[in-house]
């Protein structure tokens, strides 16, 4: 038995240790924003956030998480009342097929928190392990620029 | 007394004149660099493979920089040089150094001005290379876009941030000269006991050095140091599972795979990339005289490296061994098996997948067998990726997944499953400077 702490509600996971994260949020908790793309590590749309850095969430097994805090994409906002990224990927129409698009927001919050300030070559470098393959980079890149601005301006008017 | 201590006075004074009249090296004029389409594009392309096979762009190419413009810092125990501008830019790269200022520069290690060069440019090595062969790289390198970039002075401290120290180091380690070719070796084997010895300057790497940071002549390819990472014995020492034949030499230098050893890692990642790009007469000339270092090339050896693929095939993990090894619902939080199980068998088992080819079994790994643990850690922690916008190889990194413990216990893991060599002591603390060396 694991215990896991997932968007601030703790949960007892009953699974073998080794099993992949993913398929916890998934199979048992029901968070299917997390998805599974390659499971491999290599297109990211299974990412999360473990202590606010981004992780695989299919190479990442439940037993190094204990004591440690997981946040996924229904952490970040719900669909009555979304998060400041999740606004920004709509006003902006980021998604085609819409499958990376968890994995996109999810690392965009982290390099919201690492380098609200980041310039244009540091947004590309920091995206660079999630991949699209429909090709709406362009509308997503806008996207993570409107997120960083108006994060920006919320801080100022705060 | 008196006597001799003035003939002793008189002596050294004698002899510190004798070194600066040694160490002086006069300034060559200047001149205006030719127009591009001047040079023979035949030599250029020629001087484009040499300069390959010299890696020249990894060092003087700082992260995400121009080709050629410097900036790449090359840390050593006396401190961080960065790679010069060599672009054909007049003001602040060499479009002003004459073809003669440049083949003093790659034999002498003197700048066109006559200032002395620290040997982390490897002058040692370049020394040997033919007249014919500079001025190709020479012709090469005046072709590309010059860029304006000023070069950073290194940060060394005193005294050996006064260049003369670098002249002083000459006298004792540099030896000029051409190499001699072994008659009792093929031509294939001369060629490329050349381009490894002069221009590939393999030993930087691969030879243990000093306290001066000279290469141990007598240790030559007994295994080094190249920028925190463990560079491999060549020679009878090589601890690969699977001994280097030529043609896996070969593999591994021009595809960056091969099949017994897995793919280049670390700074030797960029070393292959350039040799890609390298006539496939020469890889396989330097691949002959590599795999020399280790024995003869014989069916004996052939033997061994498939005896040792087998062995690791049969050790590589199936998806029935790994649930019987992490069955327990108990195991901790640093369990190395269980973390292997959850975050490495996905590709590194039997008929896992991986987009481009299966990984190499983690037993014929260098990284595995390796007496310190630093390259295995590096992987670990920062994954394997292919140059930006080039396809190739890739591994997640864990270094914001994992924490220290559940690292050390992987990489214990790891060893004691995949590798007959002893348990690596210390695995913490060569993590502590793994993880201070890869940043945040």
């Amino acid at each position: 038995m694991a215990t896991l702490t997932v968007n601030g509600k703790q949960h007892n996971i009953d699974a073998a240790p080794s099993t992949p994260l993913l398929y916890v949020l998934r199979n048992d908790l029901k968070l299917n924003g997390a998805k599974y793309g390659c499971g491999l590590g290599q297109c990211g749309s299974c990412t999360v956030l473990v202590d606010k850095e981004p992780v695989y969430a299919c190479v990442t097994p439940i037993s190094v998480l204990e004591g440690r805090t997981i946040t996924t994409l229904e952490g970040l906002g719900t669909p009555e009342n979304p998060g400041p990224v999740q606004r920004a990927f709509i006003a902006e129409q980021a998604a085609q097929c819409g499958y990376c698009i968890p994995g996109m927001i999810v690392r965009t919050q982290a390099l919201i928190e690492h380098k609200p300030k980041a310039t244009e070559q540091e947004i590309r470098d920091y995206m660079a392990p999630n991949l699209c393959r429909c090709g709406t980079q362009v509308r997503i890149l806008r996207a993570i620029r409107r997120a960083l601005k108006e994060t920006r301006t919320a801080e100022v008017v705060r | 007394m008196r006597r001799f201590l003035l003939g002793l006075i008189t002596f050294g004074v004698i002899g510190f004149a004798a070194f600066f009249v040694w160490a002086w090296h006069s300034e060559i004029a200047p001149v205006r660099a030719a127009d591009s389409t001047t040079y023979d594009p035949a030599v250029v392309a020629k001087g484009a493979a040499l300069a390959s096979v010299g890696d020249c762009v990894t060092c003087h190419t700082q992260p995400g920089g121009k080709p050629f413009a410097g900036g790449y810092p090359v840390s050593t125990p006396f401190g961080t040089i960065y790679g010069s501008n060599i672009t054909p830019d007049q003001d602040t790269g060499i479009g002003n150094w004459s073809q003669a200022a440049f083949r003093r520069a790659m034999h002498q290690g003197v700048t066109r001005k006559g200032e002395h060069l620290y040997p982390a440019f490897p002058y040692d090595h370049f020394t040997l290379a033919n007249d014919g062969d500079i001025d190709a790289i020479y012709s090469f390198l005046m072709t590309r876009d010059p860029v304006q970039q000023a070069n950073k002075a290194p940060d060394i401290p005193f005294p050996l941030n006064i260049r003369l120290a670098a002249a002083g180091w000459k006298l004792l380690f540099l030896r000029q000269g051409q190499l001699v070719p072994d008659p009792q070796q093929s031509a294939e084997w001369n060629r490329g006991a050349y381009l490894a010895e002069a221009l590939g300057h393999c030993g930087a790497c691969h030879s243990p050095r000093n306290f001066l940071g000279a290469e141990k002549k007598g240790e030559a390819y007994n295994g080094g140091v190249s920028d925190d990472w463990h560079a491999p014995a060549l020679n009878e020492k090589s601890t690969a599972a699977a001994p280097w034949t030529v043609e896996a030499v070969y593999k591994y230098l021009h595809n960056g795979f091969d099949q017994y050893h897995g793919h280049p890692s670390g700074p030797m990642q960029a070393v292959a990339e350039n040799l890609a790009k390298v006539p496939e007469a020469d890889v396989r000339a330097i691949a002959v005289y590599i795999a020399s270092l280790s024995g003869t090339d014989d069916a004996a050896k052939q033997q061994r490296a498939d005896a040792a693929l087998m062995t690791a095939r049969a050790k590589t993990p199936t998806v029935e061994s790994l649930a019987a090894t992490t069955g327990s619902a108990t195991t901790g939080a640093t369990d190395g098996a269980t973390i292997f199980a959850g975050a490495c068998a996905n590709c590194h088992r039997s008929g896992g997948q991986s987009p481009r080819a299966r990984p190499v079994d983690l037993s014929l790994s260098n990284s595995v067998n390796a007496p310190d643990p630093g390259n295995l850690l590096h992987i670990v922690l920062s994954g394997i990726h292919p140059q930006s916008r080039e396809r190739g190889f890739i591994m997640p990194g864990f270094a914001t997944t994992l924490t220290d413990e559940q690292i050390v216990a992987l990489a214990a893991y790891v060893r004691s499953n995949f590798s007959d060599k002893p348990q690596w002591t210390g695995i913490d603390t060569r993590l502590t400077q793994a993880r201070k060396h890869s940043g945040p």
